[in-house]
């Protein structure tokens, strides 16, 4: 995942590059956002149900303790076995101790942001299993061999003629050939083998209810269903986070999830699994990974409050114009700024920087998580952990000295527009990053300052 | 009623036309406008760096230049909003409070304190106004397309005001233009990017000017049309507002 040492800056600006690319990566975004809007217009309770999933998920995060042991002793009674992991490490030796047990070497999995915050697909092959990644899209970047881009359309850095060409190269199919239809029934045919030859699935959660302890995983395709149910084993892989208290609670986040994720109604399956079938075993692995210690974040555990529905990525104009690989980190996007640097504050103390803090996230978030202060805030948290650019804290500090003295403040302006020389966001990167593709401001003959006191006899 | 008004730095240094359009605006419209000369910066460039314990220095000066007044106006939305959301002081809590309250954005101030409804501006141009993400998200000057809400908008309602001006619609009404103080030196390729296609929302749909509450957005989206030798101008929303009949 982590790309050398380049920052989100510097892989966006290879990312823009290619300058056709971005704008079809923008405007396919951008036309995800636009339906979303207008999914979310079709109910004019919209809001009042953010307000709701917001408030359930208040809830679960001050009850968390409760929630979870619920959750557990009732999964235990119908027949799950439950096993806790305190990070990804420990989630991934959990997960191939199953399979060893069973001697599994090769297996089934659907699509699970968790499993990528983990790496777990990684650990398995270094320990000689294979993992067929059954979501389409994550088929896609698999083959490519790739992380995905984004939470809900992990290939949606990939057109259609590339997607062509390695389905040539590993499906075999015609050179050339990019036809979305003829691509996918290509797809289908090989991903039907593995499920049928493979023992073991693993599944995301995507809710789970403490009330009942069945949990829900949705998928467009139907191929967490396929492989669960074709399996001797099921694995499911859950961040602690994703309890919710009842099952009465689900509809409000069905109704939200598809909706701000692709403009969808509902997903295509919402499938409910509660107990193993007969001679099946089922095994639900509740993951901490850094979880706990954001809750204690007071000013970010509202972040744990993530459906992963994807909206604030589409929506945001930075994503779409740098693509998700530029974040280095497993869940791109504002969501991703701010849930990352919790788990290693140095590698991504660039992500809260890469936004303008216009907003947009935190509008149309479902969950109602305040994204854009949140990602203020890490920034003043990460300067003052001392993971700053030190250039930029001594132009900072310049900065504030001179603002803080009106008399010095006048007369750096005076010789020749004091702003336009030391305002670090004018100069101070590089070769002035303002003037590569801008022109400056032209100056003017005196500041207001000065027009006013020529000018203005109160 | 009086009234302080603060131009943030960068329009003081920069953009003095915006300033004086501002002050001359409200004083037509009968407010008693003083601009205290010892103000600097809101201290903004600095919070959203990261470097908000930097900001004591402009947080004290600002409460010292304008916590007399009833109300400080500014044509700014961003610099309103840091001072709304940031200002503080540990030896002058009560009065930082109350900077935080009566602190407004000139658009804002216009429609909901003076409740503007006519006014005597004639622009005869197409004009594009761009909705800057502070001002729109941050203060609520204007309707979100993101959320599920009625319409409104603050500055259009003022625009709509001033005879044969004719605001084209955009593609993406409240696209963010990519500056994003530091952000638009720190993360250059997207933000040029970002500021390339707001502008293009605008040419594409005939705007001869481009306006907006906030210079900031401007001065960025000014710096691309005219390296791309552009003839549309930008203007400040306070400048079309106060524009003379001629
Ligand atoms: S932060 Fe909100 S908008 Fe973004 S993925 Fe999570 S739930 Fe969706």
């Amino acid at each position: 995942m982590i790309k050398g040492n380049k920052d989100h800056a510097a892989l966006a600006d290879i990312f823009n590059q290619d300058e056709a690319r971005v704008d079809w990566h923008d405007e396919t975004l951008w036309f995800v956002r636009a339906k979303r809007d207008k999914a979310a217009n079709t109910l004019s309770e919209w809001e009042a149900l953010r307000e709701n999933a917001s408030q359930i998920k208040d809830n679960v995060l001050s009850n968390l303790h409760d929630y979870l042991s619920e959750f557990e002793s009732n999964a235990q009674q119908n027949g799950v076995i439950v096993h806790w992991a305190a990070d990804a490490a420990e989630h991934n030796q959990i997960v191939l101790s199953i399979l060893k047990s069973k001697e599994i070497s090769r297996m089934v999995k659907s699509k699970s942001m968790l499993t990528e915050e983990c790496h777990l697909n990684e650990y398995l092959h270094q320990n000689g299993v294979e993992v067929i990644d059954t979501d389409l899209g994550e088929r896609i970047v698999q083959l490519a061999e790739e992380p995905p881009s984004h939470i809900v359309l992990p290939c949606i850095h990939k057109k259609k003629e590339e997607i062509g060409e390695l389905f040539h190269e590993h499906l075999g199919t015609p050179k050339g050939a990019s036809d979305p239809q003829l691509l996918t029934a290509a797809a289908r045919v090989h991903l039907r083998e593995k499920f049928l030859t493979r023992r073991a699935a693993i599944t995301g959660v995507n809710f789970a209810i403490a009330e009942t302890g069945e949990f829900v995983v949705c998928t467009n395709e139907g191929n967490a269903d396929m492989g669960a149910h074709l399996s001797e084993v099921h694995i499911a892989c859950m961040g602690i986070e994703k309890i919710i208290p009842k099952r009465a609670n689900l509809s409000v986040f069905l109704r939200l999830l598809a909706r701000s994720a692709t403009g969808q109604p509902i997903t295509t399956y919402s499938s409910h699994f509660r107990t193993p079938r007969k001679g099946q075993e089922m095994h639900l692995i509740l993951v901490d990974n850094g979880r706990t210690q954001q809750l204690g974040r007071a000013d970010f555990r509202n972040s744990l409050k993530c459906i992963r529905c994807g909206a604030c990525m589409n929506t945001c104009p930075v994503y779409r114009r740098s693509g998700g690989h530029s974040y280095h980190t497993a869940i791109a996007g504002p969501i991703g700024a701010i849930l990352a640097p919790n788990l290693n504050m140095k590698q991504y103390a660039d992500l809260p920087f890469a936004s303008t803090l216009c907003g947009s996230c935190t509008n149309v978030c479902p969950v109602k998580i305040n994204i854009h202060e949140q990602l203020y805030k890490w920034r003043q948290v990460i300067v003052k952990e001392g993971y700053a650019d030190p250039k930029k804290t001594i132009a900072m500090k310049a900065m504030e000295f001179t603002l803080s003295h009106p008399y010095i403040y006048r007369n750096a302006g005076k010789s020749g527009r004091w702003v336009m020389k030391n305002m670090p966001f004018l100069v101070n990167n590089k070769l002035n990053a303002w003037y590569t593709q801008r022109d400056m401001p032209a100056p003017p003959q005196q500041s207001f300052r000065e027009w006013y006191k020529k000018n203005n006899n109160e | 009623m009086t009234v302080g008004l603060f131009i943030p730095c960068y329009i003081d240094q920069f953009y003095p036309n915006a300033a004086i359009a501002t002050l001359k605006l409200l004083q037509k419209l009968g407010v008693k406008v003083s601009y205290p000369l010892q103000q600097t910066c809101c201290g903004q460039p600095m919070a959203n760096s990261g470097f908000e314990h930097l900001t004591t220095g402009c947080n004290e000066l600002f409460i010292d230049n304008f916590a007399a007044f009833d109300y400080i106006v500014s044509p700014s939305g961003s610099c309103v909003l840091h001072i709304k959301d940031h200002l503080h002081s540990d030896g002058q809590a009560e009065k930082a409070n109350s900077v935080r309250k009566k602190v407004y954005e000139l658009t804002e101030f216009l429609t909901d304190i003076l409740k503007v409804e006519k006014l005597t501006a004639r622009f005869p141009y197409k004009v594009g106004m761009h909705q800057s993400c502070h001002g729109q998200r941050g203060l609520m000057m204007s309707q979100m397309t993101e959320l599920v809400a009625p319409p409104f908008s603050k500055p259009r309602q003022l625009l709509n005001m001033v005879k044969d001006l004719e605001l084209v619609e955009l593609s993406r009404p409240d696209e963010c233009c990519g500056f994003g103080g530091t952000f638009c030196v720190a993360e250059e390729a997207v933000s040029v990017k970002m500021g390339k296609d707001r502008v293009a929302d605008h040419l594409n749909h005939g705007a001869q000017y481009i306006t907006a509450a906030d210079m900031s957005c401007l001065m960025h989206m000014e710096g691309i049309l005219r390296r791309q030798n552009s003839q549309v101008k930008v203007l400040h929303i306070a400048e079309i507002l106060n524009a003379e009949e001629v």
